[in-house]
């Protein structure tokens, strides 16, 4: 039988530590997070005439719907930010990222039951490909809004263009890992008890409401219902997004440390259920 | 320092049955309890046997009880056990798709699991972009996939189609491809579940061939599980034969072979009695036996099979015969025989008196399915006195017969395996 000192590769028992998050082997298995994202980035589009132009149209369709909703008929303020065309789709921009990883990470365990019940990879790998292959996509919507914010400025609207833009990146990366955090929580929970998926679909349609997304921040000022859009972790990233860009929106460097402690927190619970249910989901999925 | 590749102790699974729901959700909160208040899982206690076949009073059932075994380097291990016997479920304890309920497993090196074939394949990728991928899911880096990929696409032989989306694959076309990128893995283990019940002989034979090649080649280690026989016994020289989620047998071949097969309870006793009769003659019983005497219903097909039916005879009975006719599953009627065929001397006349027959069908002579037996007592060329139709059934299994490399379709190319000699003239 064993004998003691000898070196094994793997060590399967079953109650192992639930702080051991195999990150290396994450490392070792970057190749398939990579082909992974090229997955989900080629396969959308095969046998579409329009490609990845959808990527395009379906922000500017919901901007221009905003705009008449909330724009023209509900006449809600957008922070001064001219046109209130950029003002919408900088929120929709951010926000679609954000749900999109959600929702997308939350049925890791479902929709991918069939090749991790005959496969072993680091599970890890599906839900990080997931937020990659939507950063790509986030990338396009930016270069939209890039383009858009151009065209505004050749038409004489005062846009500047200033060194904040080098916050985007850190709140995009604060949103992404929210949502992988909140995603990995909900799928881990999902394997079991599907109620979470139904529950999910439900509060991503409020979540965009309690988010600033279609009003800003400052429109709530001396509101007695304001702390419940402030209580939200999303609420001074979209708003320091927007500040980012045009320089106008309501941030402090507190309400950012809020969001950034959430997010370490819902990672970390994230990541420790994630690896207590990623050994035996199989028999529950 | 010991060559293991692999060593399982104590390891157990328990699976639980039935719907999930409220009541699971009890369970879990009483699990929950029990861990928080630092005391055992309640639930471990209570598990049964798996037998899917009877009723049992528990919602817990081990799929794997007590597993201990070692593996060493370069050995081929053939896993069998009936449907149910936790063959499955230890392949997915050890290819780390499922983790034990109890005990422990320890490997040595990079494991490749087939336990199924075109793992992650993606419909409307290329066959290209899938080798890849697949490559990459089964544990490959990019670099040496490119290194293997001409390799690859030679075995599954579909480089015409590499750039078309594998959904315009045909069925086996498909499997090609995707054992193909399995079969190229740099693994020191593989581990194999039946992948090779598809496709059609020729590609079967090609799947066993480089699976030889790989294990006494390469001197990987391979774990395999199948229904077949015949490639386990080409493949393996040891066997684990598993039941009910225990180790029956651990150790040699033809040893485990001999337990799989005594009484398949599926095919039904291998014996049948019957009541006396008031006639000139009746049946009292038929039944079935090995070379060595041993009763059984499932044989392979290099083993001589032996009918034996005890006869009473109640009054003299001259010119008597016996007949034994043997039906394949497709319903023909492959062998019909009688008592005056034999050339041992048979007195045709009885007195009345307990007989003994033996009809004995030789070793190689029947294709590898299952036969059902009828009897016929009757008096020669005249009328028939008495009809048991199809009274036993009796299995032969595939142990590497001719036929072989067809696997299932052996039985649609023939009925009778050889049966003609032949030899080369000279030419004049």
């Amino acid at each position: 039988m064993d004998q003691a000192g000898e070196k094994w590769d793997i060590e399967i028992k079953s109650n192992a530590n639930l702080l051991d998050l195999k990150i290396s082997e994450v490392w070792n298995y970057r190749d398939l997070i990579w082909l992974f994202v090229r997955r989900d980035f080629v396969a959308q589009y095969k046998q579409t005439i329009l490609g990845p132009l959808w990527h395009i149209i379906q922000p500017i369709f919901t901007t221009l719907m905003f705009l008449l909703i909330f724009g023209k008929i509900a006449k809600i303020p957008t922070d001064n930010i001219k046109p209130e065309l950029l003002f919408y789709m900088s929120g929709i921009t951010l926000w679609t990222y954000f749900s999109t990883c959600l929702t997308a990470t939350s049925s890791t365990f479902t929709t991918n039951a069939s090749i991790f019940g005959k496969v072993y990879f680091p599970r890890l790998v599906l839900p990080l490909s997931i937020i990659i292959s939507n950063l790509v996509k986030l990338g396009i919507q930016f270069l939209l809004l890039f383009a858009a914010m151009l065209w505004c400025s050749f038409n004489g609207h005062p846009i500047s263009f200033t060194l904040n833009w080098l916050y985007i990146p850190f709140l995009v990366l604060l949103m992404a890992g929210i949502g992988l955090g909140c995603g990995i929580i909900i799928s881990s929970l999902t394997t079991k008890y599907r109620d979470f998926t139904v529950l999910l679909t439900f509060a991503m349609q409020l979540g965009m409401y309690v988010t600033p997304i279609a009003y800003p921040l400052s429109f709530l000022k001396n509101k007695s219902y304001a702390w419940v859009i402030k209580a939200n972790p999303l609420t001074p990233i979209v708003e320091a997004f927007r500040y980012a860009l045009f320089g106008k929106g309501t941030v402090d460097i507190n309400s950012i440390m809020y969001s950034f402690i959430f997010m370490i927190i819902t990672l970390f619970i994230g990541a420790l259920y994630f690896n207590k249910v990623e050994k035996s989901f199989m028999d529950t999925v | 320092m010991s060559n293991n590749v692999i060593s399982v102790e104590n390891l157990s699974k328990q699976y639980r049955l039935g719907e999930i729901g409220t009541g699971s959700l009890v369970h879990d909160l009483n699990r929950w309890w029990h861990v928080v208040r630092g005391k055992e899982n309640p639930y471990l206690k209570v598990g049964e046997v798996n037998d899917r076949s009877k009723a049992g009073d528990s919602q817990y059932v081990w799929s794997l009880r007590d597993i201990n075994f070692d593996i060493k380097q370069g050995e081929a291990v053939g896993i069998i056990g009936r449907n149910g016997a936790g063959k499955s479920t230890l392949l997915k304890v050890l290819s780390r798709v499922t983790a034990p309920t109890t005990g422990s497993l320890k490997i040595k090196g990079r494991v490749a699991s087939l336990l199924e074939v075109g793992t992650g394949f993606h419909p409307d990728l290329s066959g290209r972009e899938n080798i890849f991928l697949n490559g990459a899911i089964l544990g490959m880096r990019k670099k040496e996939i490119k290194r293997k990929f001409d390799e690859i696409v030679d075995f599954a032989g579909v480089e015409r189609y590499i750039d078309t989306p594998v959904k315009r694959y045909s069925s086996g076309m498909y499997v090609r491809l995707a054992f193909g990128v399995a079969a190229h893995l740099e693994s020191e283990i593989l581990i194999v579940d039946e992948v090779l019940a598809v496709g059609d002989a020729e590609f079967q034979k090609k799947c066993l061939g480089k699976m030889n090649d790989v294990s006494k080649g390469e001197g990987k280690t391979i774990l395999f599980v199948s229904h077949s026989m015949a490639s386990i016994k080409v493949l393996c020289e040891r066997a684990i034969v598993l039941d009910k989620g225990i180790i029956k047998h651990d150790g040699n071949i033809s040893k485990a072979l001999d337990l799989y097969l005594e009484n398949n309870d599926a095919i039904g006793s291998s014996e049948i009695e019957f009541l006396e009769e008031d006639i000139e003659v009746f049946v009292k019983k038929v039944y079935l036996t090995n070379e060595q005497g041993v009763s059984l219903n499932s044989f392979t097909n290099d083993d001589r099979i032996f009918i034996h039916i005890d006869i009473a005879v109640q009054k003299f009975l001259d010119q008597v015969e016996f007949s034994i006719c043997l039906k394949n599953s497709n319903h023909v009627n492959v062998i019909f025989s009688s008592l005056s065929d034999s050339t041992n001397k048979i007195p045709v006349s009885l007195e009345p008196g307990m007989y003994k027959f033996q009809a004995e069908v030789k070793d190689n002579l029947l294709v590898p399915d299952l036969y059902y037996i009828s009897l016929y007592t009757h008096f020669r060329n005249i009328k028939s006195i008495k009809a048991y139709e199809q009274i036993l059934k009796f299995h032969i299994s595939e142990t590497g017969s001719i036929l072989a490399p067809y696997g299932n379709e052996a039985t649609n190319i023939a009925c009778i395996l050889g049966g003609a000699d032949w030899s080369i003239l000279p030419v004049k």
